[in-house]
């Protein structure tokens, strides 16, 4: 029990910590890293709480993919970070507002659970215990069915995403010679060779 | 005091002494799967491969890792110093944390977590960044281009390995490795390699050759344009963290295989001169087919392009693998299959 | 098997931790080794980019096509829906009947926009 309380400090900590790095280093490249570590720390936390599967999926999707993207962007596109810093007073405003916003809903979300700890339990389908079925399991006993509207809406969302995607980054190259397999396959020697018999002398 | 030492000392020193007995051997099979590559490749290409040092050239090796160890450390001027030396050690890290998971018999395991296959799924999506940080870091053309065609490669294949590992997931019914491998007891007729699955192991398989970067997939580093990618400026022992790194994951990749579709450590049949045999022979044997097979694929195929490479991926593989997940899926509920859970 | 009481299943994860910090520890120790044990001498020259000969132009990081940011998205999105599946082929046998065909459903609107990426092309290279 002691390692685990250590372990949930030195999580904590080095999360804090990176989240802060992440806001406060100079170069975006090592402000991604730090989100990394962020999300490591977190995954961490999961962990801890016997969330197990969360914790991989963090893992998998946003360090695995998501940060993967942001790597891409802030490594490749050359931008002169100079400049890109002077504009920061400018959005301040509008960053602390949202940013207040953030701590308000959490807030109410942390607060309602406060002042009715039975709430959570009586709007939610309850989970079975976690020395029953592994909270995998569990979760996917629930998702599929009792929130099926949910899950319909989050693939919706993600329909959204891809078409999104492709609308906003697609752009047709002309002249462009692209590899069609099924005319190479359709090719028949009839249609490419001709044996012509030529008569010595004479010539094609 | 002595309550200390029972509860904290000496399980950690067990689990030291356990990560000493993986690592070691681990490191030993990369060191000689470079010979058995050079061997190996050299026997069908009507060569002899190395033979000079040591018999038959067993100690070359040694050599190499020696001549490695002593060259100079060069850290472009150009490169950004700490995240060019945090690169290799990233994909060597990652690599060796991976067999943390990997049940090399029945309780034979270092973390037998829940969700085993996941944390490999997890760790094998990490493989990108050593790539990409390296391709970045050292500043120079090569890498860079070889660093972003590595990672659009290995992105591209993971989502169809995710649905191949889905298909054997609906079977198995765990996310547990040590039960993936529990249900596919009984004799090799039981593997997953044969029925159903035996389209996903194709297709896994060919995915893990994309995945590690390997002929005939390996254009990213190939050595005829760029000059061998992303790890151009590397020299020392920086690159040779790169090159274990790589050659630990292709054992890696290939011990998967054994565990999803081979049956792990299962003897192939389920009487006596065969039981006999103990797993880890089993599993250690079933992940040097699959490796010999790797190299066997790399002396046969020419290089693929970077169009037919991502055509493969997106447009066979995952519509493939997809299809796939729903007919197996079908199968589970209305074939009467009963799912472990 | 699977481990079902919260204090067994951290113990299953300590060594995870523990071995990671091993991996880090020999990592930096073979590469510390190499600085002690070999002749370092850098000049200019060596330390310059790899260019074939060339003095390097420019900096290497450079824009690049746009199609690396759309596999990268798409990536993600398929990426999602796997992490949708893993619970779901785990519990296949709880929910049954029902609970594949909300699958079906789901699978369905998102192959819908994979037949639209194929179809404008979105998947294609040159």
């Amino acid at each position: 029990m002691i390692i685990q309380g250590l372990a949930f400090y030195l999580f904590a900590f080095v999360a804090v910590a990176a989240g802060v790095m992440v806001i406060s280093s100079r170069n975006p490249v090592h402000s991604v890293l730090f989100l990394i570590l962020a999300f490591f720390n977190a995954a961490g936390l999961f962990v801890l709480m016997g969330a197990e599967f969360l914790a991989m999926i963090l893992v998998i999707v946003y360090v695995g993919a998501v940060a993967v993207l942001f790597l891409f962007v802030v490594m490749m596109l050359d931008i002169n970070y100079v400049e890109m810093r002077e504009g920061v007073l400018q959005y301040l405003p509008i960053g602390a507002l949202i940013g207040i916003v953030l701590l308000a809903e959490l807030a109410v979300i942390g607060g309602s659970w406060v002042v009715l700890p039975l709430s959570e339990a009586a709007s939610a389908m309850p989970t079975p215990p976690i020395d029953q079925v592994t909270n995998t399991n569990a979760l996917g006993r629930l998702v599929y069915t009792h929130y099926i509207y949910l899950f319909q809406a989050a693939g919706l969302i993600l329909l959204v995403a891809m078409i999104g995607a492709i609308v906003l980054t697609l752009r047709d190259r002309e002249g462009v010679r692209r590899q069609r397999i099924s005319d190479q396959v359709d090719r028949k020697v009839a249609d490419t060779i001709e044996i012509v018999k030529v008569v010595p002398g004479s010539g094609v | 005091m002595v309550e200390f030492l029972g509860i904290y000392v000496y399980p950690t020193l067990w689990t030291v002494f356990y990560i000493a007995c993986i690592v070691g051997p681990l490191l030993g099979s990369v060191a000689y799967l470079t010979l058995a590559e050079r061997k190996v490749i050299g026997w069908m290409q009507y060569r002899k491969g190395p033979n000079v040092v040591g018999p038959f050239g067993l100690l070359q090796p040694m050599a190499d890792g020696l001549k490695l160890l002593l060259k100079e450390t060069i850290i472009p001027s150009g490169a950004n110093r700490i995240m060019f030396v945090a690169a290799p050690m990233v994909t060597f890290v990652l690599s060796l944390i991976a067999w943390a998971v990997i049940p090399f018999d029945s309780g034979l395991v270092l973390a037998d977590i829940n969700v085993g296959i996941l944390y490999l799924f997890a760790i094998s999506s990490l493989g990108v960044y050593g790539i990409i940080m390296a391709g970045w870091s050292s500043n120079s053309k090569y890498a860079f281009l070889g660093a972003l065609r590595s990672a659009a490669q290995m992105v591209s294949y993971e989502v169809s390995m995710g649905f191949v590992i889905i298909t054997v997931l609906l079977y198995v019914g765990s996310l547990n490795l040590s039960a993936i491998v529990e249900a596919q007891s009984g004799g090799f007729w039981n593997w997953h390699f044969f029925g159903l699955l035996f389209p996903m192991f194709v297709v896994f398989f060919i995915s893990t050759l994309a995945e590690t970067n390997r002929a005939p997939f390996d254009l990213p580093e190939a050595e005829a344009e760029l000059v061998s990618g992303y790890n151009v400026e590397y020299s020392s022992m920086t690159f040779a963290m790169f090159f274990l790194g790589e050659y630990a994951n292709m054992i890696l990749m290939c011990g998967m295989t054994s565990l999803l579709f081979l049956g792990g450590w299962m003897s192939p049949f389920d009487f006596v001169p065969f039981t006999w045999v103990p797993g880890p022979i089993w599993f250690a044997v079933k992940i040097a087919f699959c490796l010999f097979v790797f190299l066997w694929i790399r002396a046969t195929f020419p290089r693929y392009r970077y169009d037919q490479l991502m055509r493969l991926g997106w447009k066979v593989f995952l519509p493939l693998s997809l299809l796939w997940v729903v007919l197996i899926a079908g199968y589970v509920v209305y074939g009467g299959k009963a799912v472990g859970a | 098997m699977a481990v079902l009481n919260m204090e067994g299943l951290l113990r299953e994860y300590l060594p995870i931790l523990i071995f990671l910090a091993l991996a880090i520890g020999i990592s930096g120790a073979m590469f510390v080794a190499s600085m002690v044990l070999a002749n370092q001498r850098p000049d200019s020259e060596k330390l310059s980019a790899y260019e074939c000969g060339f003095e390097a132009f420019d900096d290497a990081r450079g824009r690049f096509d746009v199609r690396f940011y759309l596999v990268a998205i798409l990536f993600i999105i398929f990426d999602l829906e796997v992490a949708f599946l893993f619970p779901w082929a785990i519990s296949l046998g709880d929910i049954g009947v029902f609970g594949f065909w909300s699958m079906v459903m789901f699978l369905g609107i998102l192959t819908i926009g994979f037949v639209y990426e194929w179809r404008k092309g979105a998947l294609e290279w040159e």
